[in-house]
């Protein structure tokens, strides 16, 4: 019976999209509660560390005056590695000031305490320290949570499960599908510290300002995976991660491929003198489009990592969750009105993500968590090859140019014959087109 | 930098009940020895189980909440829950 309920909704989790879907319904009035099992929100969440801001401004406008942002990323750079090469690439720009900057570095304990606060002040009831277990079922539809606390069972009208990577809660609602482990990657991180003034020399960065280097190649020995290094005020994230089934196949340790990563010729530099003061590690959803639980049922509405919405290709997450947050926000604000929060009238939240990047995107890559899969290999076999044509045709030794270049030919199609060379080709177009 | 030393930088509010229990001892034993030779040993970030010769050790204490075993065990065969409300690591920068 629609307004029997307890409180309007409940909200499991208070990262980006659980946050951000609470903030939305506070601000229209609804009542909402948001679990966190945490002692504080934050305490248990983890990212690379890289954050957009359009999709936080439509939640919180001017919230670069306030949030605890560590740097704007002002210089993004792309590292294919061998062993004892870097090839490069990378782009550069001065960041405005007027408006919310594009992608910025955070530290997730201090901006999600920050961020779960503004709901708060919107009128959402957090209650941290708080496990929730297990959905309530009744008559074909969620009508709340079981918590681990004593009698701690809440009913809702609405219930967002925003529980994060693996969700527990996806299952026991019934949404999806048990995660296979090619479908999730552990990263393992450290922050560094360093002074902010050698930051800023070493990255050549203006006060303030920020880099991000992604590093492909022979540092996840075979892996699928990257490596990062990222700028915060006075330390860096610096971090490796790769798919969990490759993990398993191949024995690699975590923290041995992290200290591989740090020691790599290209990268020690970038660390030296920097204290390590915390290592973290944390599963990202890899799976996709494809492994995607249902969205919503009649009672329930799935946002972020706990709904697969990550995009890898370009290391987005948190704004997919921000974004999903806000339009599963703003769904319970249409059920409210409307009194009826079952299925048909939560498949609004289904639409405004079709309608949006978030689905438009997810579902453009929906093959390529398959091909990174089974073609690993490609991560190594490619970034030696372009590093050794470039390494040859820099190599002033009196060979000519034009022999240079057939020596390059030779060797490339000695690793991979022409029909392997388009077969790469055709399927990474295929993935990403 | 070693695993310990690397563990050393954090911070957990412990529980005196473990979150985690293998299901059935002899999987590990037997078929997982043989098939996979317990990659729970290695792909665990915070190295919390460890092969005794019998049995698989479980260092719950130490456990980082990642759920890569939840996962990772091929045979689905540790049972791990979330903490308890408040308890297990807590990340100081996350």
């Amino acid at each position: 019976m629609p307004g029997a309920e307890e409180f309007d909704a409940i909200v499991v989790g208070a990262g980006p999209g659980g946050t951000a879907a609470a903030l939305t319904m506070a601000r229209a009035g609804l009542s909402v509660v948001l679990f966190e099992r945490g002692e504080r929100p934050g305490v248990k969440n983890v990212m690379g560390g890289v954050m957009y801001g359009r999709m936080l401004a439509d939640v919180v406008p001017e919230f670069w005056q306030e949030a605890p942002i560590e740097r704007v990323v002002a210089d993004e750079r792309l590292w294919l590695v061998t062993e004892d090469t870097a090839t490069t690439a990378g782009h550069t720009h001065v960041p405005h000031t007027t408006a919310p900057p594009n992608a910025f570095t955070v530290l997730r304990v201090p901006f999600d305490g920050w961020f779960a606060a503004r709901a708060e002040a919107a009128g959402a009831l957090l209650i941290p320290g708080t496990t929730v277990e297990d959905v309530i079922r009744e008559n074909g539809r969620i009508v709340g949570v079981r918590t681990g606390r004593q009698d701690g069972d809440l009913r809702a009208n609405l219930v967002v499960i925003a529980d994060g990577a693996n969700s527990f809660l996806v299952q026991r609602a019934g949404l999806g599908r048990p995660i296979e482990p090619h479908e999730m990657a552990l990263v393992v991180k450290e922050i560094i510290a360093l002074p902010s003034g050698v930051i800023e020399d070493r990255f050549v960065l203006d006060p303030g300002m920020g880099a991000t280097i992604e590093v492909y190649g022979a540092v996840t020995r075979g892996m699928a995976g990257y490596g990062f290094i990222y700028t915060n005020r006075e330390s860096l994230s610096v971090g490796i991660g790769a798919l969990i089934s490759h993990f398993m196949k191949t024995r690699i340790t975590p923290w041995d491929l992290l200290e591989g990563f740090k020691t790599h010729p290209m990268v020690a530099p970038l660390l030296r003198g920097g204290e390590v003061r915390e290592y973290l590690a944390h599963a990202i959803p890899e799976g996709g489009f494809r492994a995607m639980p249902r969205l919503y049922d009649s009672g329930v509405l799935v946002v972020g990592d706990a709904a697969m919405m990550v995009n890898n290709l370009h290391r987005e997450g948190s704004n997919l969750a921000i974004a999903a947050g806000r339009m599963a926000g703003e769904t319970a604000v249409h059920a409210k009105r409307i009194g009826d929060w079952s299925a048909p009238t939560l498949a609004m939240y289904r639409d405004l993500l079709e309608a949006s990047f978030v689905l438009q995107d997810l579902r453009k890559y929906e093959r390529l968590p398959d091909l990174v899969d089974h073609q690993a290999d490609l991560l190594q076999i490619y970034p030696a090859l372009l590093s050794e044509a470039i390494h040859e045709m820099l190599t002033v030794d009196g060979v000519s140019k034009r022999e240079k270049q057939r020596r390059i030919l030779r060797r490339l199609l000695a690793r991979r014959p022409w029909w392997r060379l388009l077969r790469d080709a055709y399927e990474g177009w295929r993935a990403m087109r | 930098m070693k695993i310990e030393e690397k563990l050393y930088t954090l911070r957990w509010k412990h529980d005196k009940q473990s979150h985690i229990k293998i299901t059935a001892a002899e999987v590990c034993l037997d078929r997982c020895g043989t098939e996979w030779k317990r990659p729970c040993t290695a792909f665990c970030p915070a190295n919390v189980y460890t092969w005794d010769g019998a049995k698989i050790a479980v260092s719950f204490e130490n456990c980082v909440e990642c759920t890569t075993c939840v996962l990772g065990c091929p045979y689905r065969n540790i049972d791990w829950k979330l903490p308890r409300g408040g308890f297990g690591i807590e990340w100081q920068n996350g």
